[in-house]
């Protein structure tokens, strides 16, 4: 499939920032319903087509950067990236046979992420948002029906944030090492609490 | 054929051979029961991953469970009276194993197929996967593999065929549970935050008191560095 310009829709919605080392459109989830039917049915685009819906989370973290100092050396700077969450959605057309176009949407918020659901435009994007809701627990406005999908209803955690912790069920651990040798041992003192 | 001399009731021979002669074959009532069961068991149909593959394999015509009197797959719980676990039991699905499980009429049978059905297998470190169903169901045959063979599933068949030709259903030791006073519906788990409550039934298994393969924190075998 034939790769897709970006340079169209930046033309359009000059607002909007395109990352180039992702090669990704960053959409705020206001924009979403203008530039996603904006790009369904431009003729230059005529994304058709959603493929795949993922989340991401990113924890905040220290990233260093090579830079230039006044001297002219190249040294390392150390930022803090912050916390953020992505939905990150391809599209492909069928029409024009191009694609993937990839667009995200980006809350800075793990507490309380909401973006704008895809669902409205594309049918396809019902099951699959509701997998990022269940395993990520990022909220999406105008789904018609969010609800868990492979967890249980009751379900406490969003089970593939970075910082989930699965439940401590190691009673019996064969032949265990490291981590699990550990939270094995914790698991047995709490049995043996429990029982008397 | 010579028939023996009737006339004179003392002379009949009531060894095996002798009454065979006769054209009598004297048998234990739980050695007919026994034999008839063990060779029509009827699997609940029901399959969970790629084991289930392979006991579909298993029913079809190249290897053809019917030699051993158990293609009769029935769709219903309460028309089988064997359930062959094949696959990973995710916590989500337990309950449902376990209320099917108690819906079954008795005498019935577990198979644990492959390494998830027996301990999580692969997948054992999941927050999702049940490690083993024999945590809430007793299990009679354990068949290891990932997935294992039809062959493999076959012989564990004739594990079960021996295991309930050894059963004693009447007399003073029982054996066969269905005739026994052993409790056989059991608890459904309940599905509670992020886990199953109980983990595991105590009635049908514990965790062992002390880890055979563990010994001071490092697998045995295995200094301690």
């Amino acid at each position: 499939m034939a790769a897709i310009d970006h340079k169209g829709v930046i033309r359009q919605f000059p607002e909007l920032e395109w990352e180039a080392s992702s090669g990704s459109l960053i959409l705020s989830p206001e924009k979403v319903d203008e530039v996603v039917s904006w790009l369904k049915e431009d003729p230059a685009y005529r994304l058709d087509y959603l493929s795949c819906v993922s989340g991401v989370d990113y924890l905040e973290k220290e990233v260093k950067t090579r830079v230039r100092n006044e001297a002219g050396k190249m040294v390392f700077k150390t930022s803090l990236s912050p916390e953020k969450m992505e939905v990150v959605y391809h599209f492909y057309s069928m029409e024009k046979k191009t694609g993937p176009f990839i667009l995200k949407q980006r809350v800075l918020s793990r507490e309380n992420p909401v973006v704008t659901s895809l669902t409205p435009h594309y049918g396809g994007a019902e099951l699959m948002e509701r997998e990022v809701y269940d395993l990520f627990g990022i909220r999406f406005t105008g789904h018609p029906d969010l609800r868990r999908i492979l967890m249980w209803e009751g379900f406490q955690h969003y089970p593939m944030r970075k910082d989930y912790v699965p439940p401590n069920d190691y009673e019996y651990e064969p032949t265990p090492h490291g981590d699990v040798l550990e939270r094995a041992r914790e698991r047995r003192e709490e049995l043996e609490g429990q029982s008397p | 054929m010579n028939s023996p001399d009737l006339s004179d009731q003392k002379a009949v021979d009531l060894s095996p051979e002798g009454t065979a002669k006769a054209g009598v074959i004297l048998s234990s009532l739980v050695w007919i029961y026994n034999w008839s069961r063990s060779n029509s068991v009827w699997p609940l149909l029901f399959g969970w991953a790629c084991c289930a593959i392979e006991m579909i394999g298993t029913a079809g015509s190249r290897h053809d469970i019917a030699r051993f009197g158990a293609e009769v797959f029935r769709p219903s719980p309460r028309q089988s009276d064997l359930m062959i676990v094949s696959g990973t039991v995710t916590k989500k699905m337990a309950p449902q194993v376990v209320r099917i499980y108690n819906q079954m009429p008795e005498p019935k049978y577990v198979i644990a197929m492959g390494a998830c059905a027996i301990s999580g297998g692969p997948f054992k470190q999941g927050y999702n996967v049940l490690k083993g169903i024999d945590r809430y169901i007793p299990v009679d045959v354990y068949l290891p593999g990932c997935p294992p063979r039809p062959e493999a599933l076959l012989h564990s068949l004739m594990t079960l065929q021996k295991q309930i030709k050894r059963q004693k259903s009447l007399g003073r030791t029982i054996t066969n549970p269905a005739y026994g006073e052993g409790r056989r519906i059991y608890p459904v788990p309940e599905l509670r935050g992020d886990d199953l409550f109980p983990p595991f039934n105590p009635e049908v298994w514990t965790p062992p008191a002390k880890n055979p393969n563990v010994e001071d924190g490092c697998p045995a075998g295995r200094k301690s560095v």
